[in-house]
């Protein structure tokens, strides 16, 4: 079997990588080919090759008030306002370039404080990307976030909103659904864009909010039952198709379906599935400047069946709990507009819900939230955003929070992925 | 159905009604980032080549989304024209990233960089963004200078010729035929402009010092306090007052730009406000390099002409 793996392999990646890498020309030999024009000199490269890296920085700093005292009650994501007040929730050091020939690397460390002060550091993403497989395939793999949906593969920076969507942080908790693990991309070679891809990630751990998180137990209400990777079974599967087309010359419309498949903890054999279907539409002038005015619209729907086994209740343990599927859903819509140079009006609107379970927890009740957002581009490296949440929780009431965001970037120019 | 057998199934129907079988195509497929750098290919390449620019025309080319078609052209380019000089630093990586495409990559005869071999204007001492906007690698806007143009065209002519050997000889043959025609050009450019030398002119953006430098305009002002800075009522009165005082009489406006602004200048300072365009197809008759550049030069000639 060795033997056989030390043959199969190597002519694996052979075939994947193929002979197009190789039969590239250096840019010197490029350079000693590339004919003069007759009367004109040629003038040297005025400037410096690009490093071997670029290197960024965006920070993100929120103030603001809300009626709701515990505003990390409120307000759940990890990058979203902590409290009343002033939160620096996300200062991201990006790094990212060529590796080789072959691979290209990025990495994404986030510094933030929390809401006493004390900094945290995560490794957000660390991932390599293959650059030209055959077959149109691309692999992806180290730490990195999902390609579940659109929002969940963003960075906060990226966000049009300051605060995560709910329904995200329902499914995917406050981190949203990223991990250790790789992922399979294929270009469809159809006329229209499309693009098939799966990844399978280890199961345990915070950013596993669905699967084998230690605080699950905030979804079912018992005890996390510990075990180890056994199998294939215990690995968490994401497969995603996305396609794309544009109905006039100024208007796209891209669609997506998503999915997550994988085990969880509240017992020895239990798993989780979730569903997710996405879609963007845009429209931009054909006179566009700065990327001015445009109208955007995003919505995301997304549906969770948590398979619970009978378990002990974490709080009280001559409690039993009964084996149940607890479901979850919700949707989040959000229009952009772009008035004009600089300048985004938004309008976003929320709910999420969960069945009735043998353990009601609090964060799988019913929640509504409408927020407009106003947010000024003092230049494309600087904005500044306000934003009004109305939150209204099932058993807990209303409450109305006003959030100012200032966002700064250095280095290198950021690229904007649609 | 399980949801992964459903998945399966999608993926099964796209790969059938894919166009995997479609027959090798006899021509190039050459993308250009910029419908500039798209004319220029279509001049060299002819009929050898099918040409796609991925910005609009009429489009901030700094600003280009970075949609989904995008990649699907670029994963089927046989070559790649960008413009460099960070032009497309903001849209092109993220692009290319995800059409895995070899052919196109850095440093592959696929791969044509137009700034490469042009002398640079405007190229900061240091790198700082108090300064706005500014790109590290020189101001992008070079495609203004005929002459850069002779440089990019032969440029373009080789890595065709690399890439194609078959059609060397119709690369070369409409290489020479461009640039017999842009001696031409530019010779009549430089009479109707020459008798211009030192006119004072304002741009809303810092986009026309390549043709300025060139034909011995004098860009005194722009609209924008700073690159990629909205213009401000106190530099807009420091324009004014500029305009006033040197004497400048005509306001460039590409169709992306904010025209009510310049009109509003323009009203204070008795100028003319132009639309002209640095990409052809912009403006009307205007889809080749020559009509283009004919177009800005005759119409810059006749303001300055009425304003003298």
């Amino acid at each position: 079997m060795t033997r056989y793996l030390r043959t199969a392999i190597p002519f694996a990646v052979a075939v994947l990588l193929g002979p197009t890498l190789d039969a590239q020309p250096s840019s010197d030999s490029a350079a000693k080919r590339l004919r003069k024009p007759d009367s004109v000199a040629v003038a040297p490269q005025s400037a410096a090759p690009a490093a071997y890296m670029n290197i960024g920085f965006s920070g993100l700093a929120d103030f603001g008030w809300s009626s709701e005292a515990s505003v990390r009650s409120l307000q759940r994501g990890d990058h979203d306002p902590a409290v009343r007040g002033f939160t620096i929730p996300n200062m991201e050091i990006s790094l990212g370039g060529a590796v080789d020939p072959f691979f290209r690397g990025f990495v994404d460390i986030v510094y933030k404080l929390d809401s006493e002060g004390e900094t945290g550091v995560e490794l957000e993403e660390a991932y390599l990307l293959t650059t030209s497989l055959r077959w149109n395939l691309q692999i992806k793999g180290g730490q990195f976030y999902t390609e579940f949906g659109r929002e969940n593969q963003q960075h906060p920076h990226a966000w049009s909103y300051v605060d995560q969507p709910l329904v995200l942080n329902r499914m995917f908790g406050p981190d949203g659904l990223r991990g250790q693990g790789a992922r399979l991309s294929w270009l469809v070679p159809t006329s229209w864009y499309t693009e098939a891809m799966v990844a399978v990630f280890n199961s345990v751990g915070e950013t596993m909010y669905s699967f084998r998180t230690e605080e699950s137990a905030e979804i079912h209400g018992g005890a996390p039952v510990e075990r180890e990777v056994e199998g294939a079974g215990d690995l968490v599967v994401v497969p995603r198709v996305a396609a794309s087309f544009e109905p006039t010359s100024t208007q796209i419309v891209l669609l997506g379906a998503s999915a997550a498949f994988g085990p969880n903890n509240s017992g020895p054999a239990t798993g989780t599935r979730v569903f997710g279907t996405d879609v963007y539409w845009k429209w931009k002038s054909a006179f566009a400047g700065q990327g001015f005015p445009f109208v955007s619209w995003q919505t995301e729907a997304l549906y969770r069946a948590y398979d619970a086994a009978e378990r002990v209740a974490a709080d009280d343990a001559s409690a039993v709990l009964p084996r149940e599927t607890l479901t979850d859903h919700g949707i989040y819509s959000q229009l952009l507009w772009g008035i004009r140079p600089r300048i985004v009006a938004g309008l976003r609107a929320e709910f999420v819900s969960g069945n009735t379970a043998a353990f009601a927890s609090e964060l799988r009740a019913d929640r509504t939230r409408i927020a407009p957002a106003f947010t000024w581009y003092p230049s494309e490296f600087s904005k500044l955003r306000f934003q009004y949440n109305f939150d209204d929780r099932q058993g807990i009431g209303q409450d109305h929070s006003l959030w100012v965001q200032f966002e700064f970037i250095l280095g290198a120019h950021a690229a904007h992925r649609f | 159905m399980k949801p992964i057998t459903l998945f399966a199934f999608v993926g099964a129907a796209l790969l059938a009604t894919s166009g995997a079988n479609t027959p090798a195509r006899a021509r190039l497929n050459v993308v250009a980032t910029t419908p500039d750098l798209a004319a220029l290919a279509r001049a060299i390449g002819g009929d050898a080549v099918d040409v796609k620019a991925l910005a609009k025309p009429t489009e901030d080319p700094h600003f280009v989304d970075a949609k989904p078609s995008h990649i699907v052209t670029l994963n089927r380019a046989d070559v790649l024209i960008e413009g460099g000089a960070e032009l497309e630093l903001g849209w092109l990586p993220p692009l290319l990233e995800s059409a895995r495409n070899a052919k196109i990559a850095a440093g592959a005869a696929g791969r044509i960089v137009a700034s490469h071999g042009v002398t640079m204007l405007e190229i900061p001492v240091t790198f700082d963004r108090s300064r706005g906007d500014v790109h590290g690698r020189g101001n992008p806007h070079f495609l203004l200078d005929p002459l850069n143009v002779r440089i990019i065209v032969a440029a373009i002519a080789d890595h065709l010729s690399r890439v194609d050997p078959s059609s060397a000889g119709v690369f070369a043959a409409n290489l020479a035929t461009f640039n017999a025609t842009l001696d031409a050009r530019f010779a009549e450019w430089q009479r109707l402009l020459t008798p211009h030398a030192g006119a004072k002119i304002v741009t809303y953006h810092r986009d026309f010092v390549y043709l300025a430098a060139r034909f011995g305009l004098d860009v005194v002002e722009t609209l924008e306090p700073k690159p990629g800075i909205s213009p401000s009522g106190a530099h807009l009165a420091r324009v004014i007052s500029t305009m006033n005082a040197q004497g400048a009489r005509v306001i460039l406006v590409q169709p992306y730009q904010n025209r009510r602004t310049a009109e509003t200048v323009a009203r204070q300072t008795n100028a003319t406000v132009l639309d002209l365009a640095q990409q052809p197809g912009a403006i009307a008759r205007t889809d080749t390099y020559f009509d283009l550049m004919d177009h800005i030069v005759r119409t810059l000639a006749t303001a300055l002409v009425e304003k003298r």
